[in-house]
């Protein structure tokens, strides 16, 4: 169990400070594929970062801690405190852009070497490399070549390696797959699933894509506008979404063979500079009523592990 | 009826490398399209990335010279030898949309003044009749002059940025709008307000669109005509309904077969993934032949020819009557 308590995270910027995350209040199963779907600047990638425990300059973690849910080697429970210690070992991060992660003047080999500090018998461990890149079906060449030598899609395919070489208990994957194209994508997200059936690690997957949430994940988690909207399992976000801004989500994107027309959605996401009174969703909100606009609704349980965060959960 | 799009032959070749290792890249590959039509038109360009449908938007728009080959875009000869159009005329009947809103304005500049510009280089309009025609185009786009007047980029939101490029775009009233992934950019709630746009344009406008784009759900939902590419080849071209919904050629059944949908999980079995991009340009025969479960050798020596279904489709596959049977497994 991985408990966000009463996460507020904040940006400092020129025109002052902004709160990307704004009181999140949630506990994460283990073991479970986690997705965290939303729009642009809603606060996704940011909860990541504060999970990660990357908190650099200008962003802060203005209250609240994360409890990960597992204890570390002094046998105290591990929280946003010394999280820094485990990075790799116990916890590990997929970027997007696997260009940028990789080294592009040495080999992959021993960037696999590299990351992991203080490495007494380095043959060993190449050794140990690739035999895990065999066991993913991963070319054993792909490792003794330098990135640019690779395709996109096999650099996060290494990425994904390295993110999960230590067999971690929780891995984040921040949009993993969003550059790739679709056929590529598909092999990537199956890789990822097939070492989560083994290694049965946490993984939390921020994509925009609910196409990919649907075939990936067992929970969901919606954001919008630095809050969570909606949180349960992702059969039955998909099927009996309690929030309007899910169903607006997934039902607006067309599918192949289906002949509907489809209406976007006016309006856009509140500045989160401005003073937010109110549900943050409500005025793009079909279902908006006073109470809407005067009250921010809280995050409960509707459903047995199914929370939504509106008044009017009951008509969604 | 009129042409809206023809391209016969075309070719266009990259030369990648240094003095030694340098390779020929053809991202345009014997490349023909023919589409007769009176009504206005929205056609798709789907393929992965490297698959050329961004060259042939260049080609198109006069960015980049083809290799050899020509097009012709309604009746007016655009790219190839003796594609000599006034730059007045041509850009008075093709516009560009860019993929990222962002980019396709400065910083520095109000947007209304690249409306104004348009207005008064192409449509050679005075101050005035300028901003009739502006009002006129951001009232199609759902904007109003007011709102965007004096404003610069980072005032507005992609999707609204979007809908002023657009608005931009039509101006001129072109008989066609080539759109590079115009909406890859935006937010899936906003995506559909810019794609329905299209639709509606279609229609009051009597624009046709050249929708360039990687994303076949949105190609379905608009489009005519789609055109499937592979490596700079055409591989399934015609009817757009008939193509997605039962595709004939093995690589458009792969391509579907990715997509991550929302209504129906994929089966967990291993499949093949391209990591040989740059040979496969060098491919003599068909250039999906490696990932092909159906290739032969034939597929090694003969460039496939476009085959013709009842359908209302060119499918480029030697053996495209037994790909009909993969139809049952497909929505």
């Amino acid at each position: 169990m991985i408990k966000l308590n009463n996460l507020v995270a904040t940006y400092t910027t020129e025109r002052g400070q902004v709160n990307a995350v704004d009181g999140i209040n949630i506990a994460l199963p283990s073991g479970k594929i986690i997705g965290i779907a939303g729009e642009s600047g809603c606060g996704k990638s940011t909860l990541l970062k504060v999970i990660y425990g990357d908190l650099i300059y200008p962003l802060a973690l203005t209250s609240g801690n994360v409890e990960y849910g597992f204890t570390g080697d002094r046998g105290t429970e591990v929280t946003t405190r010394d999280i820094k210690e485990y990075w790799f070992r116990r916890i590990s991060y997929i970027p997007q852009a696997s260009m940028s992660s990789l080294n592009p003047v040495i080999r992959i080999r021993r960037q696999f070497v590299d990351f992991q500090g203080n490495v007494v018998d380095e043959a060993k461990i190449l050794a140990e490399v690739r035999e895990y890149v065999r066991s993913l079906d991963l070319p054993a060449e792909a490792i003794d070549a330098y990135p640019h030598q690779l395709s996109g899609g096999m650099r996060q395919r290494i990425m994904v390696a390295m993110g999960t070489f230590f067999k971690p208990d929780i891995i984040l994957a921040d949009e993993p797959t969003t550059a790739l194209d679709v056929v590529v994508q598909k092999s990537i997200l199956m890789l990822l699933m097939d070492i989560q059936e083994q290694m049965e690690n946490t993984i939390l997957f921020v994509s925009h894509d609910m196409g990919v949430h649907y075939q990936l994940t067992h929970k969901m988690l919606i954001m919008y506008a630095a809050k969570v909207v909606e949180f349960g399992d992702s059969e039955d976000v998909f099927s009996t979404s309690l929030h309007p801004y899910t169903k607006m989500l997934t039902d607006s994107l067309p599918t192949i063979g289906d002949d509907h027309i489809r209406e976007g959605v006016s309006g856009r996401p509140p500045s989160l500079w401005d003073e937010l009174v109110g549900c943050r969703f409500a005025a793009r909100c079909p279902l908006a009523t006073e109470i809407c606009r005067q009250q921010e609704p809280a995050l409960l349980e509707h459903k047995p592990g199914h929370f939504s965060a509106c008044h009017h959960a009951d008509q969604v | 009826m009129t042409t809206v799009l023809k391209t016969e032959g075309l070719n266009k070749s990259y030369r990648l490398g240094g003095f030694i290792n340098r390779v020929k890249i053809n991202a345009l590959d014997e490349v023909n399209l023919h589409i007769e039509s009176d009504a206005p038109v929205i056609i798709s360009l789907v393929g992965e990335s490297g698959s050329g449908k961004t060259t042939l938007a260049k080609v198109i728009l006069r960015l980049v010279e083809p290799s050899s080959g020509t097009a012709t875009i309604y009746d007016q000869q655009v790219a190839g030898k003796g594609a000599v159009p006034s730059k007045h005329t041509f850009l008075s009947s093709i516009q560009p949309i860019f993929q990222n809103p962002f980019e396709a304005f400065s910083a520095y500049r109000s947007v209304d003044k690249y409306l104004q510009r348009t207005a008064n280089r192409i449509n050679e309009a005075s101050a005035k009749e300028a901003e009739l025609n502006i009002e006129d185009a951001l009232a199609s786009v759902g904007l109003k002059y007011a709102d965007v007047k004096g404003k610069y980029r980072n005032q507005f939101s992609g999707g609204e940025l979007q809908r002023i490029s657009i608005a931009r775009a039509l101006i001129p009233r072109p008989k066609m709008i080539i759109a590079d992934e115009p909406v890859s950019m935006i937010d899936a709630s906003l995506r559909m307000n810019i794609i329905n746009l299209f639709l509606s344009l279609k229609e009051d406008y009597n624009t046709s669109f050249l929708y360039i784009t990687h994303d076949l759900a949105t190609a379905y939902y608009v489009s005519d005509y789609i055109a499937v590419m592979y490596r700079g080849t055409i591989v399934e071209f015609g009817n757009a309904k008939s193509i997605l919904t039962s595709p004939r050629h093995p690589y458009t059944q792969l391509l579907l077969d990715s997509i991550a949908l929302t209504d129906r999980k994929w089966e967990r079995k291993p499949f093949a993934a391209s990591d040989i991009e740059a040979k496969e340009f060098q491919f003599t025969g068909c250039r999906f032949r490696n990932r092909c479960p159906l290739a032969e050798d034939i597929c090694k020596h003969d460039r496939p020819q476009p085959i013709a279904l009842p359908d209302n489709r060119d499918v480029y596959c030697h053996f495209v009557e037994k790909t009909a049977q993969k139809l049952e497994t497909t929505p």
